[in-house]
């Protein structure tokens, strides 16, 4: 007699998938907790923090953020290796309007945000028509090259960068602003993917062929899906760049195409809480390795190496599995 | 001045052949995108430079024995990670990327930088052709690249291994009917690919020191010159890494020297616009292959 593993749902979570849900305080209980305790959780790490770790957080929300951005844009069939890419332009942008032009922080934010999408889109536009390696080569060369090109034109402070640009106040009103953020952006990806419209992002990731076949442009939606992704993407470069007050060319560095990759290997790909949950873990970690120095890129490169194959489930799968489902041995004949 | 840019436009065309070979030979066998290819390289240059300086071994043994250790290190690589995640290519890409970051970062925080990581040339000398000096080590380059080249073309015809990496590449299932063992060749492919790497390091770097940084740009090249010339395709190859060196140099004549690098993105950007599979590429179009 051999055995096997059964999964099935657990009775609450078929209940509760329904409009019924709203009849019964259990079921509601069932649905709000994994939604409204990490949410809950972050705002009080948040209170308690002390400075220094309040940095650490806003920079997590914001390791959270590119990670997301890029579920978004593999969940349309698009991998890339160079999120730096988009944090880099929102980076830039944002930088020169408030150096340049002295624009607050407050608007420059949001211009980077639609602007970083806008260009990051229009330079991605031609190889949307490529998959798989084909595109990820092209996004890990993308931030190598804007380096080399800022170092040869001088342009915006060459190597140098620019600094001494405006904060948006104190550690506090960062923290509140990218926390807030970042749950905004998780709930309503979320929620986007589970509509028709997401249905047919991933769609395209499948089977692109039957997504064409089926009269669609995938590449209007390939494009859409860029411009959201890459908007969430220049959203954290932009905020990164007045929480640190300095942009240069770090922003286009490996640490934050690596970083968010590692992300999504750790938490677990297309569901986008996964890549966050990831960097909520490596981020902070990495703060603790801190006095490893260089050694710190060779950890994240071993540790997405080894999720990649050793788990390539993720964590949140693991847990949403044993959250809603339970297991059984069942015999089978042989 | 013309005769000059003709001359060094040639060897880097050679150079970039060089680098480029073992990246396509690995694809085109086992379809393997070794993101890992350019710390590859560098480790081989490391590894000598340790084997001549820090174990005092003379060059004929360093060389081939990092040669050896870095197709070695390629074909664990694949063993133990890449079977496992074979044929899931994004997996793939990851996984490679991620080793050849960590080689990379491993070797930068380990210290490996500075003036005196350099390997000594083949031949310390200068040659005039013409009236244009070209120091004896970038002749050694043409010479290894027209030697390896050739090396590929005999040894993929007229061996048996090199008959089964053929016969993988064409069609895997049909080469396990005939006892080709697809994984083993497969490994042996990324190894072989690894050792090209290994040996263009070891007659490039005389040029210049060895940088980790180095390695970014060799995979960057490598991936241009790929990708012009058609991912698989040899004789696209070779066209591609002269189209692009020659555009390099002509770039690092008249323009400037750090717009040199700009050209293989232009070049990339151009071709996968007007033809994505590449002037030589197999596959009618790319987005039929993946």
């Amino acid at each position: 007699m051999a055995q096997r593993k059964e999964r099935i749902d657990r009775g609450i979570k078929v209940r509760s998938d329904d409009v019924f849900a709203l009849t019964s305080w259990r079921e509601m209980a069932y649905l709000a907790f994994p939604r409204v305790v990490p949410v809950v959780l972050l705002f009080l790490l948040g209170a308690v923090a002390s400075i220094y770790w309040e940095r650490v957080l806003v920079t997590t929300c914001m390791f959270a953020l590119l990670a997301i951005s890029w579920d978004i844009l593999a969940s349309a069939g698009m991998v890339s290796l160079g999120q730096a890419l988009f944090f880099g332009v929102g980076a830039y942008i944002a930088g020169t309007l408030n150096h340049y032009f002295g624009i607050s922080p407050w608007l420059t934010i949001p211009i980077a945000t639609l602007g970083g999408g806008v260009v990051c889109t229009l330079v991605l536009l031609p190889v949307l028509r490529l998959r798989g390696i084909y595109f990820a080569m092209v996004t890990m060369i993308l931030p190598l090259m804007i380096e080399r090109v800022i170092e040869a034109t001088k342009i915006f402070g060459g190597t140098e960068g620019i600094s001494g640009l405006n904060t948006l106040g104190n550690v506090h009103t960062e923290f509140l602003v990218a926390a807030v953020m970042v749950w905004v952006v998780l709930f309503s990806f979320r929620r986007m993917m589970s509509t028709d419209y997401g249905l047919l992002l991933k769609g395209i990731n499948d089977n692109d062929r039957a997504v064409m076949s089926a009269g669609m442009n995938i590449y209007y939606y390939k494009a859409q899906a860029l411009f959201l992704s890459s908007a969430v993407g220049a959203f954290a470069g932009a905020f990164m760049t007045h929480a640190y007050q300095f942009v240069g060319m770090p922003v286009f560095a490996l640490d934050y195409s690596i970083i968010p990759i590692a992300s999504v290997a750790v938490g677990g790909a297309g569901t986008l809480a996964g890549p966050m949950l990831g960097s909520f873990i490596l981020v902070p970690l990495s703060e603790l390795l801190r006095g490893l120095g260089g050694l710190r890129v060779v950890i994240y490169a071993v540790i997405l190496v080894v999720c990649t194959v050793g788990l390539p489930e993720g964590i949140f799968h693991y847990l949403s599995r044993k959250y809603n489902q339970f297991e059984r041995w069942v015999k089978v004949e042989r | 001045m013309l005769q000059g840019t003709l001359i060094y436009g040639f060897i880097n065309s050679v150079v970039l052949m060089l680098v480029a070979l073992g990246f396509s030979v690995t694809f085109g066998i086992s379809g393997v995108a070794n993101f890992a290819y350019g710390a590859l390289y560098v480790m081989a240059g490391y590894l000598s430079w340790l084997g001549l300086h820090s174990l005092g071994l003379p060059y004929w043994l360093a060389a081939p024995g990092a040669v050896a250790i870095t197709a070695g290190v390629a074909a664990m690589i694949y063993w133990f990670i890449l079977l496992r995640v074979r044929g899931l290519v994004v997996s793939e890409v990851i996984a490679t990327f991620g080793m050849g970051l960590a080689i990379l970062e491993l070797f930068r925080y380990l210290g490996f930088i500075g003036f005196e990581y350099t390997l000594p040339p083949l031949i310390d000398a200068s040659v005039m052709i013409g009236d244009t000096y070209v120091d004896a080590q970038r002749l050694c380059i043409v010479g290894a690249g027209i030697l390896l080249a050739a090396f590929l073309w005999f040894f993929t015809h007229y061996t048996k291994t090199g008959l089964a990496f053929r016969g993988i590449a064409q069609d895997e299932r049909t080469a396990l009917t005939l006892g080709i063992n697809a994984d083993k060749v497969a490994a042996w492919s990324v190894a072989f690919g690894a050792g090209y790497a290994a040996l263009a390091a070891l007659v490039i770097l005389p040029l210049g020191t060895i940088a980790v940084n180095e390695g970014y740009n060799v995979l960057v090249n490598a991936l241009a010159v790929c990708i012009v010339g058609g991912l698989g395709s040899t004789v696209g190859i070779i066209v591609a890494s002269f189209l692009i060196g020659f555009a390099q140099i002509l770039t690092a004549t008249y323009l400037e020297t750090s717009w040199m690098m700009l050209v293989s993105l232009v070049a990339i950007l151009a071709i996968l616009v007007i033809k994505p599979s590449g002037l030589f590429g197999h596959q009618k179009q790319l987005e039929e292959r993946i």
